[in-house]
């Protein structure tokens, strides 16, 4: 079968990619996904979006997407409802130290204009009143974080995306690439043999298998993180709560249930994605010290997903040198959902030989190539 | 039978319309149910929904019930405050 552009990983990248390729006149789109809608990471996210990063690059990607998702409803004509909600994210200080890498990162945020800003101790209190105020020494805050519907917003991309032409073929998972010189030229799935022009790679969780078929080693690895979710209770707390030397974030989504995760420092770098207990305690006992009254709640699940890691914890984007026509969204470490606007503008610029809004010479994978110093994130849970 | 009237998912309230309209919209496995509808995510966890949709399924698809699968069954079994879980290990050695 001949096609222009396959897209491997129906994930919210891989959606947005051909979102934004459709939109920019590219025909012929082709999304293959191993397993079913949200069966990857974007549907075991913590749903949150976020713009209080450490690094400038992460800074600007972050901020994009949110003016994207404040009127994605409109501009993807979704129906439904992708349950966007901006009541901040509160993120808490625990040490001199950390409070003052805090001070730094709004700098470096209000400068690429993120509207956070540092917070007392008693400003946090009013923000979310059931903090222990044992549990941090002060805070900063950004009220234009927040969450939004992984499920939905997926839906929503492959939605218009459909609109505009876009064939998405899941439960199919590729077995092979074929190459001639520097190009690939045949892709072939369980289903199909596909004749491609261009491919990419979004394969999330297993972006570093489909390199491996294309004959490349992309500097990624994956580890297990997991989720919790309790039962649905009306509305107490508006704000994303999170801490890094705590090990925590935690929301309570509109529908009411309340969603954490942390992550473990030891995990293999594998794909094993299990529930644990180890989890579930060591989950419970740091929510229940931060947010002591979300000790009442009961826990009616838990799962897991992969986070697919980069060495400097940025997203790897475009094109690279050994295979002329193979690109990559990967490495998002955490946090693909958030970017996934972003991902898929530059993606689409740089396949179509257009200029992105940024220079992408950042997020290209040749950039752990040429230096060993790069500037890792340090704000991941 | 008003099908806007029949409850399969009580925890999440969703009706059998409801069902039906996202099988026709190309829904058409237990899981992508879940993620679109919420069914089988509220306090019981699909014990109640799971073998009603799962039979409206194979309905929909013209398949026995035998070859529908339900939904990936997540821990916990029922559900336990943070505050056991979190002292849980006091009573032991």
């Amino acid at each position: 079968m001949k096609t222009n552009v396959l897209i491997i990983g129906g994930g919210i990248s891989g959606l947005s990619i051909a979102y934004n390729l459709a939109i920019r006149g590219v025909q012929d789109i082709v999304v293959v996904d191993k397993s079913y809608f949200c069966g990857g990471d974007t549907g075991r996210c913590g749903a949150g979006v976020r713009q209080q990063w450490a690094t400038k690059t992460n800074c600007m990607l972050a901020k994009r997407s949110i003016d994207f998702f404040e009127k994605a409803k409109d501009i993807l004509g979704y129906e439904g409802n992708l349950e966007f909600k901006q009541e901040g994210y509160l993120i808490l200080a625990s040490s001199e130290k950390e409070a003052a890498q805090f001070k730094q990162n709004v700098a470096l945020q209000n400068e690429c204009g993120i509207p956070s800003r540092v917070v007392s101790k008693k400003e946090a209190l009013q923000i979310v009143p059931h903090l222990n105020p044992e549990a941090f020494i002060s805070a900063t805050f950004c009220p234009t974080d927040g969450h939004l519907n992984p499920f939905k917003m997926s839906e929503a991309y492959m939605l218009a995306a459909k609109r505009l032409g876009v064939s998405f073929h899941f439960y199919e998972e590729v077995l092979d690439i074929d190459k001639e010189g520097d190009r690939i030229t045949r892709v072939i799935t369980n289903k199909a043999t596909y004749e491609v022009n261009q491919v990419v790679n979004a394969a999330g969780g297993y972006s570093h298998e489909v390199g491996l078929l294309a004959g490349i080693d992309i500097p990624v690895y994956s580890e297990k993180h997991e989720i919790l979710a309790t039962e649905p209770v009306a509305k107490m707390q508006g704000p994303m709560v999170m801490s890094f030397s705590h090990n925590i974030y935690c929301q309570q989504v509109p529908h009411g249930a309340f969603l954490m995760g942390r992550s473990d420092p030891d995990v293999p770098h594998d794909h094993d994605i299990e529930s644990s207990w180890q989890f579930l305690e060591a989950m419970a006992k740091t929510v229940t010290h931060i947010l002591p009254p979300l000790g009442q709640l009961r826990v009616v699940r838990q799962w897991a997903g992969h986070y697919n890691m980069s060495l400097d914890r940025q997203p790897i984007l475009g094109g690279v040198a050994e295979v002329s026509n193979l690109y990559l969204a990967c490495g998002f470490s955490g946090h693909g959902f958030m970017f996934a606007p972003i991902t898929g503008e530059i993606v689409a610029d740089i396949m179509c030989g257009l200029t992105p809004f940024m220079d992408v010479s950042e997020l290209s994978s040749e950039r752990f190539k040429e230096k060993q110093d790069f500037i890792i994130e340090k704000s991941v849970v | 039978m008003d099908k806007s009237k029949v409850i399969l998912c009580r925890c999440e309230d969703i009706s059998l319309d409801e069902l039906s309209q996202k099988m026709e919209e190309g829904y058409t496995t237990f899981e992508d149910l879940k993620r679109i509808l919420r069914v089988g995510m509220g306090p019981c966890q699909a014990n109640t929904c799971a073998h009603l949709i799962q039979k409206e399924l194979a309905q929909f698809l013209n398949k026995d019930m035998s070859e529908v699968s339900v939904h990936k069954v997540r821990p916990l079994t029922l559900g336990v405050t943070l505050n056991q879980l979190a002292n849980g290990d006091q009573n032991e050695d």
